[in-house]
């Protein structure tokens, strides 16, 4: 079947079984490989993306529930080509992640958090970001955050 | 990463030409491993070097506009290698750090890494280390094969291949350089000055920058023996450099083994044998889902267009499995592990001083038994490859820990030659030991062999999860007697499953001063498999022992922090104690109400002390404040790099503590994803206090020896909390929750 949906701000469609997960569409049918595949039962995070703007995990998410919806990936997070979000440059300032597999679904979280919540607590990060980092970048996770509420804020 | 690695869309066909200046030197990893003393630094592959790039020996290239990229020779799994071992051999080259970039060494036995400490270190006969053998001369954690290995494994990276290797290469690409300018302005070596890539004349105020002596300086032998700096003129080392991988790694681009795409390619799920040692006696495909069914031994795979729908299809596939012992049970593996204790028949001593068994004969003595579980790796990043086999050539694409031995164990699996079989190493979305296994390169390779198109293999989280090579369960029994206040005598005897690690580490030592010991292993195979999970031996045996000192410290009446002291000499371990104690506020808890906990542990020459604060709440939910760690690994590279290792050990090992058991029922793993294998996240890190101690000492690892304090420093926390004194992990066994 044919799905169409923005994704990144681009009208696309495809063809795709309808009860494919919009992670693996968006990885083996439009090879956009920076979602991440983790568990396969919506537990991890990793292929974490923003559906009309909420986090959403994308590997239970059939493409059949997409249609229409705008849909933002890792790919699309900057806000012009070659630039990079408030949330990427705290991630590079304070030096988050380590093998880098999770981070996308963790920056996403993080996109979304503070797009809801300026200025998000400890309490209001740790309840809000339920991904798993197995090399344990959390320290550094809830530091960006708030560095990058802060950058938000002040811009 | 190399151009090559991140452009996976093409099946690269590099000629192989290996370069060897010196004479005498054999091409081919046996003979080049078995050479004393090569000039390591003169083999390399020309075909390395692209574009204007000019090799100046192995680990170096230049462009003649003064741009140099250090070949790395290990891979990339979150420890930020590369960044590191790059500023090692910058600092000895004198160059500007913003003309740094890195690249991963091809696969090929050139670019080994296993002789790396010994090519140097023989070669001008120092001193080696015990411990050192192991790794270069026999198969270090049982993956390295043969002579011939790039594996990245151990905590070696920066103590060998940096400290012996990467310094040199730097220095004498350096002495390169300013020869060549010598040549050129005729003048003295001794008159120039090389700083930030530019070699400087002052008499005659002349300069000009690395890369305009390149070509000049590739002509030249490296010495194997150049002048090193001192510590003291460190400029690039031990400073927090960002990590040249990161950016990256922020916008979705660094590829994965996962992310490989390679054109025409087919997707391929797996169902291994639910049973060790099954097989697949019979495949039925009723719905005829599947595009190919092949067929592994103990294992069959789907393939079609997508993974989604090979998945699918192996859903759909009616599989017979014979074989494997479907009695196994976790329980009953626990009954033969106590009864094999009984039996002194097939023990192996390993330390025996004064007369324990004497001593502990007396009725005071403490006599305590441990266990600790079978534990899964759980990578974020599933196992996965990608392979393509035609015309009697096979690439792979996939994030390995030693890349070498998968091509040699693709190379057998397809009756191949290992020169016609090309690995094309990625990022690792996490390793920890599990990726040193070849298990998914065969399985990848064999599928493509037989369906005649590129397939990528990817393993769901269940495969993964109970296909894994396990962290063994241990059983272990210590036997103690504090006489006066001290430890006169203790035995220890346990269970060893054989997990790869070189004796010479000594992971079973009993870290104190005690003159009347006895540790005895008892050689028992696991019926299941397993191998090294970050820091090996050392996260059973780290917490045998200071649970155990712990226990006697109680017995003692003593604080455990000096009764800890007390028992040692080493003044390495002390200052770290001391400093721990300072850092901590050990007695005085941070958190008003708090209990503490403490251990310390030395493990690839690096010793780490923590201290855990925590409360215990209503339901014996366990609340872990704040982990301080204190840490002696000599030489800090990079302090920023560093600390993430520390956290990232601390939170690996906390998972374990908490959550991490597998089990077996049926003879079948009964974890199968996060929920029942579960994980430390945000809302129960803890804050983390990390220390370095400056001692003035070569580097020591740095990946795997924050993990092994964790969970005795917390156990003894709990003990200090509410007198419970947790002798088997995880803490579930014991009642005692995350909160």
């Amino acid at each position: 079947m044919k799905f169409s949906f923005t994704l990144n701000g681009e009208a696309v469609s495809v063809e795709a079984p309808s009860d494919m997960p919009l992670l693996w569409v968006l990885r083996e049918k439009l090879e956009m490989t920076g979602t991440k595949f983790g568990c396969g039962i919506a537990a991890c995070g990793a292929c974490t993306v923003h559906i009309n703007g909420a986090a959403t995990r994308t590997c239970v998410m059939p493409i059949a529930a997409i249609e229409g919806a705008d849909v933002k990936t890792i790919e699309g997070v900057a806000p012009t080509p070659g630039e990079i979000s408030a949330v990427q440059s705290a991630w590079l300032e304070h030096q988050v992640p380590q093998c880098g597999y999770c981070q996308s679904g963790m920056i996403m979280a993080a996109e979304a958090l503070l797009d809801q919540n300026p200025d998000p607590s400890d309490e209001d990060i740790d309840s809000a970001i339920t991904n798993i980092c197995r090399c344990g970048t959390y320290e550094r996770v809830r530091t960006a955050i708030h560095a990058a509420a802060r950058a938000r804020r002040e811009a | 990463m190399s151009g090559e690695t991140k452009s996976s869309s093409k099946v690269a066909t590099i000629a192989r030409r290996t370069f060897l200046v010196s004479a005498g030197v054999v091409g081919g990893g046996v003979a080049l491993g078995l050479a004393l003393s090569p000039n390591r630094l003169k083999i390399y592959r020309q075909d390395v070097a692209s574009g204007d790039e000019i090799i100046l020996n192995t680990w170096v290239k230049l462009t003649p506009d003064n741009q140099l990229t250090v070949i790395i020779p290990h891979s990339e799994m979150g420890q930020g290698v590369g960044t590191g071992l790059a500023q090692m051999l910058a600092e000895e080259m004198e160059v500007d750090w913003e003309t740094v970039s890195i690249e991963q060494a091809p696969a090929d036995d050139t670019y080994i890494n296993s002789d790396l400490g010994r090519g140097y270190i023989v070669g001008e006969g120092a001193r080696i280390p015990g411990f050192v053998y192991p790794m270069l001369d026999f198969t270090f954690l049982q993956i390295a094969k043969g002579l011939v290995g790039q594996l990245t494994g151990g905590s070696t990276a920066i103590r060998l291949t940096g400290y012996h290797g990467m310094r040199r290469a730097g220095a004498a690409a350096r002495e390169m350089l300013m020869r060549a300018a010598a040549e050129e302005w005729d003048v003295p070596m001794n008159s120039l000055r090389a700083e930030a890539s530019i070699l400087h004349h002052d008499a005659s105020n002349r300069s000009a920058n690395f890369g305009s002596f390149a070509a000049a300086a590739a002509k030249f032998t490296p010495n194997l023996k150049p002048a090193l700096k001192s510590p003291s003129q460190y400029k690039i080392v031990g400073t927090p450099k960002p990590r040249l991988d990161l950016p990256e790694k922020v916008n979705g681009k660094a590829q994965f083994g996962m992310d490989v795409i390679v054109p025409g390619m087919k997707y391929a799920a797996i169902a291994q044998a639910p049973i060790f040692g099954a097989r697949a006696a019979a495949v039925d495909d009723p719905a005829n889902a599947a595009q190919h069914i092949v067929i592994l031994e103990n294992a069959v795979v789907a393939v079609a267009d997508s993974y989604w729908e090979a998945s699918n299809a192996l859903r759909q596939l009616e599989i017979t499995w014979e074989g494997g012992d479907p009695t196994l049970t976790s329980d009953a593996l626990r009954a033969q592990h106590n009864a094999h204790l009984e039996e002194t028949r097939h023990e192996e001593i390993m330390e025996k001083t004064g007369k324990a068994p004497e001593k502990l004969q007396a009725a005071e003595t403490l006599s305590v038994e441990y266990a600790v579980p079978y534990l899964a790796h759980a990578t974020m990043e599933p196992m996965n490859c990608t392979a393509s086999v035609r015309d009697g050539k096979c690439d792979l694409w996939v994030g390995h820990q030693n890349p070498i031995a998968a091509r040699d164990d693709a190379a057998k699996a397809l009756g191949l030659e290992k020169s016609d079989v090309k690995i094309h190493n990625t990022y690792l979305g996490g390793g920890f030991g599990r990726r040193a296994r070849t298990d998914n390169v065969v399985q990848a390779a064999r599928v493509a062999a037989e369906i005649g198109v590129p397939v990528k293999l990817i393993w769901s989280r269940e495969q993964d999860m109970t296909n894994d090579f396990y962290r063994p369960a241990v059983v272990s029994r210590m036997s103690g007697l504090v006489e006066n206040g001290t430890i006169s005598a203790m035995s220890h005897a346990y269970v060893f499953a054989d997990a790869g690690m070189p004796d010479s580490e000594r992971p079973f030592a009993f870290q104190y001063d005690v003159s009347n010991q006895r540790i005895a292993r008892h050689p028992f195979p696991s019926p299941i498999p397993v191998g090294s999970w970050r820091s090996v031996d050392f996260t059973q045996m780290g917490f045998f022992n200071e649970s155990f000192i712990d226990e006697l410290a109680h017995r003692a009446g003593a604080d455990p922090l000096g009764f800890r002291l007390a028992h040692k000499s080493d003044p390495r371990h002390r200052a770290v104690l001391e400093r721990l104690s300072d850092e901590a506020n050990w007695g005085r808890p941070k958190m008003p109400g708090a209990s503490q906990g403490i251990a310390i542990i030395d493990s690839f020459e690096t010793i780490v002390g923590q201290v855990a604060e925590i409360t215990v709440e209503d339901d014996n939910r366990v609340r872990l404040h704040r982990l301080t760690s204190v840490v002696d690994c000599g030489q800090v590279i990079n302090p920023n790099a560093a600390e993430a290792q520390i956290h990232s050990s601390v939170i690996f090992a906390l998972s374990a503590v908490f959550f991490g058991e597998i089990t077996l029922e049926n003879g079948e793993v009964v974890q199968q994803n996060f929920p029942d294998y579960d994980m430390i996240r945000l809302r129960n890190a803890p804050i983390q206090d990390v220390h370095f101690i400056n001692s003035g000492h070569p580097p020591g690892g740095l990946g795997e020896p924050g993990t092994p304090p964790v969970a005795p420093a917390l156990t003894n926390a709990i003990f200090a909390a509410v007198g419970t004194r947790i002798r088997e992990l995880p803490l579930t066994r014991a009642g005692f929750r995350s909160v």
